[in-house]
């Protein structure tokens, strides 16, 4: 047991060094000299300017030095400040946070508990016409673009209930009614491809189940067909189950990000793209570098939870 | 009956993406406008018989953008997907081959681009490359190398250990003869599959990074591109981006649909697996 959270410990790690080394070589690949072009918009580029700003950024020292500086501050949670505003950059992030996290909360948890009985729903009917008919339902679930489902949600609703408000955020401490009526849609399209991904993968792991000894053994001793497929099966079925919960929450950050765009959501989505725009660097590096340590860690957690729940992976 | 079924779906999959790759690649022999073409006293109209799909925010035909539209979409993942595949495949055969510490940094280094979610990591990409078509396909191609590499390391690495390939570096085939003569060739139903399934999702993923703004900027005519400015004229006339999203939808759809029948066909053992 110790030995396997040691092995996945010394992966953490390694996988969020090598992340961070990606997003601090990301900045430097870019062609041309950044700081000339953070210097060129609103300035006259002269070379004391130049050499003022290299240094302010730290750009005059070695590049080992350099990454070794800003990981440091990094995991102190100074991500230094934005170029335009000179607000610290952690203090921005902060700001967008919310809105996103909550969205891909909302949307994880509409998929994943809608998930469970839609899949064992399609395992118990398996074969013959309903079967494909499901199949391409779920593949047409997975493939629809969640940010046009997004706008024909919006569409709809705008023309059966125009009361209804469904673009913008308020926070939930202010009005949580407010709150979950304008997060409902979001949430909904951005859920739909996961509940898709998310049911197929209960139906396989259900008939995988389901054909196993002791269901046979449960039937066999005439328990009802509902606790055979809900208490004995499903049980088993959740473990793979959990593992992509945990992958899904990348597609959910990501897809989060374009959906907020479609209902004007001021999350992390916003904060990026505003970030690249303007060519805000610190602000890009830090966005991406905070989302995805995160990403890690929940993967990181699920792992954990992947050795409590499944005995055998503790051998 | 189920077997004639799942055939049925394979050719309904393989007749879908067919017809859309014919009238992506023919968009210039389909399209009955210029997809340039501008008409102010035109803009913003409903489908009618002169402009099957109606008419975008400049007076544009939008069956004809949708077309076009396909054609950017398409030939950028087909590349994208295409150069993930050879770098991720040569990677990951490479590493199952020669084993050890070669093995070791390889797939490490995958395990780091495969930490990010794909979205946030394609556009960290866009934001050093500046936003432009092939930055998008570059990107998406940067994001799927880690997938065909561990999707082949597994394999191959079984594969390695088999007795043919013992015998065939008993009898003196060179590594290079032993990989592409005698390991490739069983991995290609497992290639063919991901690939399709990739397609479908890089699809998904260009048409997000247009609707952006980070991937083909105007006025060239691309499907994400299409959504995203069709919001703006949403209540006067959704006939844009509604078109548009259908025909992200058919195409990544089709794709799918595709990689899905593929996997069932090719490999019996995999049967009903998501």
């Amino acid at each position: 047991m110790n030995r396997v959270l040691l092995a996945r410990l010394i992966d953490l790690v390694f996988v969020l060094f090598g992340v961070s080394i990606i997003v601090f070589l990301m900045i430097r690949l870019i062609p041309g000299d950044a700081v000339a072009i953070m210097l060129g918009a609103n300035t006259e580029i002269t070379p004391e300017r130049m050499a003022e700003l290299n240094r302010r950024v730290g750009l005059d020292r070695p590049i080992v030095e350099q990454y070794l500086l800003w990981a440091g501050a990094a995991l102190r949670g100074d991500f230094g400040t934005s170029l335009w505003t000179g607000r610290p950059v952690a203090g921005e992030i902060l700001l967008h946070l919310w809105p996103t996290l909550e969205l891909t909360f909302l949307a994880l948890l509409v998929g994943a508990v809608l998930a469970v009985p839609v899949g064992c729903l399609m395992a118990q009917t398996r074969g013959g016409a309903a079967d494909v008919a499901m199949r391409v339902t779920a593949i047409a679930g997975l493939t629809i673009p969640s940010f046009w489902l997004g706008i024909v949600l919006i569409l709809l609703l705008a023309s059966w209930a125009p009361g209804f408000a469904s673009l913008g955020y308020v926070p939930f401490s202010e009005d949580p009614v407010g709150n979950l009526q304008r997060m409902t849609l979001p949430a909904i399209a951005l859920a739909l491809p996961i509940l898709a991904n998310l049911s197929r993968l209960v139906r396989s792991a259900m008939l995988d189940a389901l054909g196993q000894d002791y269901v046979r053994t449960a039937r066999a001793k005439g328990l009802a067909e509902r606790k055979v497929v809900y208490k004995h099966a499903l049980r088993n079925a959740l473990i793979p189950f959990l593992t992509s919960v945990g992958i899904m929450t990348g597609y959910l950050l990501g897809g989060a990000i374009v959906v907020e765009q479609v209902f004007a959501i001021p999350g992390l989505g916003r904060l990026i793209l505003g970030a690249i725009a303007e060519r805000n660097y610190p602000l890009i590096q830090a966005t991406i570098l905070v989302v995805t340590a995160g990403f890690v860690m929940v993967n990181f957690l699920v792992d954990l939870l992947y050795i409590v729940v499944d005995p055998r992976v503790r051998a | 009956m189920q077997r004639l079924a799942r055939n049925k779906l394979l050719t309904f999959a393989v007749v879908l993406v067919a017809i859309q790759v014919i009238l992506a690649l023919g968009a210039p022999l389909f399209a009955p406008y210029d997809p340039m073409a501008q008409s102010v006293a035109r803009r913003l109209r409903a489908p009618t018989e002169l402009n099957w799909f109606g008419t975008d925010q400049l007076g544009r035909d939008v069956l004809t953008r949708i077309l076009y539209g396909y054609r950017t979409s398409l030939i950028a993942c087909l590349l994208a997907v295409g150069v993930a595949l050879f770098a991720g495949g040569a990677l990951g055969l490479v590493a199952a081959y020669y084993r050890g510490w070669l093995d070791r940094i390889i797939m490490r280094i995958m395990d780091v681009l495969f930490a990010f979610p794909v979205m946030l990591l394609a556009i960290g990409i866009i934001a050093v490359l500046g936003p432009h078509t092939y930055s998008a396909a570059a990107a998406i191609a940067v994001v799927y190398t880690p997938i065909f590499a561990r999707l082949l390391r597994g394999p191959a690495l079984v594969l390695c250990e088999s007795e043919y390939v013992a015998g065939a570096r008993a009898i003196g085939a060179s590594d290079a003869r032993i990989i592409f003569l005698h390991i490739l060739p069983n991995l290609a139903s497992v290639v063919l599959v991901q690939t399709s399934l990739l397609l479908s999702a890089a699809i998904l993923v260009e048409a997000s990074l247009s609707f952006l703004g980070l991937g083909t900027q105007p006025p060239t005519p691309s499907l994400g591109l299409m959504l995203s400015e069709g919001r703006n004229f949403l209540m006067l006339s959704p006939w844009s981006a509604i078109f548009a999203g259908f025909a992200i939808l058919f195409l990544s759809f089709g794709f799918n649909l595709l990689g899905d029948a593929l996997r069932d066909t090719l490999d019996p053992r995999l049967r009903g697996q998501p």
